[in-house]
């Protein structure tokens, strides 16, 4: 099946229908998705890795699978976000851009507010975008059907740049979706963003 | 869950707000001691919670969540009611089930989990208001006990329906009238403790959550008893101070006047006699513990 439909950035409006439900299909195992059409998986890492490196505030999203040590592997993805993180931080022009590392520790709805500073809740995830003036994501670590949840309303009701960094199949609600993630996956994301330092023009200062 | 597992990753450890930082630091899991002593002392497991200001309802929930001789691995099955509202905020895990099924959910749970981790305890705590336990929920309740499941049965007991506007309950008191049942109740409070037994509890108690260190020790009889015997039931008093016309500093005192020798909530308990070997060698148990502590503190005292 083919679709004309694109998952680009938003708002779209209030209820953007599922990408799913658009036509939009899941990428193969070595395989992503950049706005809905099928690359190559090495080309959606390069794609992250530019989305990053021109956002004015680049900002990673873990959710509980990584936040919490529940095994090796977990501890593993953590250190590899934490790479990523400081990689970013470090290729992107301090004087127009903040990279941002902002934990999404539960989700439940939080009484009588989150502090959207300090993190993000999947029933109100544009409250911490708008909030910190986000413009391009990555969740990983985030259970999927909370992850399609936070991707939908982001479109919905902000311009964020969506990426999911997915260790099941891949989300066709974000903007751009790799499957299948490991540390090792995270880190090569990590190794595309050093290799394109400076070759991507960062935002127009204000 | 174990508490090794309750453990933030190290690289993103300085990253999550402060308050899951202090659970896992500050909160009382893993140590066997816990009780409501260590309210405002210790993370507790529950801080906020979206109940009526001074609900006596938030008083049980606390106790009971301090009291829990296991929390890390100890899984609360709760029914649809004010005690709802609440779980979403509690750092144990819980399953919220249809109104009424409480204990049948909870019965699959418990089999499964021993199923799962043989070598293990992982206790199933039923909490449930009195239209889930006793009206909607009877013939799950009962059929847990007469199975006689391995989890204990919690039943907070405000009389009515409160969280609807002040339904007549089967546990509300003869004569009552409510928001909702203008005429007034006309048969007699449902005696579930005497049914409870009955029906193969092995623990039963009926009371109200106005004293701490009693609701402590019930609440650790009833989930010990529950996970070597079988079932427990507890019938907590915890009154909504909306429904019965009374302000928010007067849940305490209405308790104590219902729990007075006279009164539907004066203090009954019924233990089984393997439930009274249990208890006694338990009770051993925990002297000699304190007996150790006491001489290793004098050693120690003596070497300095």
């Amino acid at each position: 099946m083919t679709t004309s439909y694109r998952v680009m950035p938003g708002p779209e409006h209030f209820l953007p229908p599922s990408a799913a439900s658009m036509g939009v299909r899941l990428p193969d195992p070595g395989q992503g998705h950049i706005h809905g059409s099928i690359v190559s998986e090495e080309e959606a890492l390069e794609e992250a890795a530019r989305q990053f490196l021109s956002a004015k505030v680049p900002t990673i999203f873990p959710g509980p699978l990584v936040l919490w040590a529940w095994n090796d592997k977990a501890a593993k993805k953590a250190k590899a976000i934490r790479h990523l993180y400081e990689t970013i931080k470090e290729c992107v022009d301090s004087s127009c851009q903040q990279a941002m590392l902002i934990p999404m520790p539960d989700y439940r709805p939080k009484y009588p507010k989150i502090n959207p500073e300090i993190e993000i809740n999947p029933n109100h995830p544009n409250l911490t975008i708008w909030h910190n003036k986000i413009d391009a994501c990555m969740f990983v670590g985030v259970h999927c059907h909370q992850a399609n949840l936070s991707l939908k309303i982001i479109r919905g009701g902000t311009n964020c740049y969506t990426i999911a960094m997915c260790a099941q199949a891949g989300h066709e609600d974000a903007m751009l979706s790799v499957r299948d993630a490991t540390a090792d996956k995270i880190i090569r994301l990590a190794d595309w963003v050093k290799k394109l330092k400076g070759s991507v023009t960062p935002p127009v200062k204000h | 869950m174990s508490k090794e597992r309750i453990k933030i990753a190290e690289e993103l450890f300085d990253i999550m707000p402060a308050e899951y930082q202090d659970l896992v630091k500050r909160a009382t899991y893993g140590n066997e001691q816990r009780g409501w002593k260590d309210i405002g002392n210790a993370k507790e497991l529950i801080e906020e919670h979206s109940l009526c200001a001074g609900c006596p309802e938030s008083m049980a929930f606390r106790y009971i969540l301090a009291s829990l001789p296991n929390p890390e691995d100890t899984v609360m099955v709760g029914s649809t009611g004010c005690t709802s509202l609440v779980f979403p905020h509690v750092a144990v895990h819980n399953i919220h089930s249809l109104f009424g099924n409480q204990n049948a959910v909870a019965s699959g749970l418990k089999r499964a989990l021993t199923v799962r981790f043989p070598d293990r305890h992982k206790d199933v705590v039923v909490l449930a208001g009195d239209g889930a336990t006793v009206d909607i929920g009877l013939d799950m309740t009962l059929q847990a006990w007469f199975r006689q499941e391995k989890f204990t049965t919690i039943c907070f007991d405000n009389e009515l329906y409160a969280n609807t506007g002040g339904q007549e309950s089967g546990l509300m008191q003869k004569g009552f009238v409510a928001k909702m049942a203008p005429v007034g109740k006309t048969f007699e409070k449902v005696r579930l403790p005497e049914i409870a037994r009955e029906s193969g509890c092995h623990y039963v108690v009926n009371c109200t959550v106005s004293k701490p260190n009693l609701i402590e020790k019930v609440i650790k009889n009833a989930v010990n008893i529950a996970r070597e015997i079988g079932p427990t039931y507890l019938q907590l008093y915890t009154p909504c101070i909306l429904e019965i016309g009374k302000n928010s500093m007067e849940g305490l005192q209405e308790m104590r006047d219902s729990e007075k020798p006279t009164e539907r909530f004066a203090y009954k308990e019924y233990v089984s006699e393997p439930a009274k070997e249990l208890l006694a060698e338990l009770a051993a148990k925990e002297k000699e513990r304190k007996a150790e502590a006491k001489r290793q503190l004098a050693s120690q005292t003596v070497t300095v």
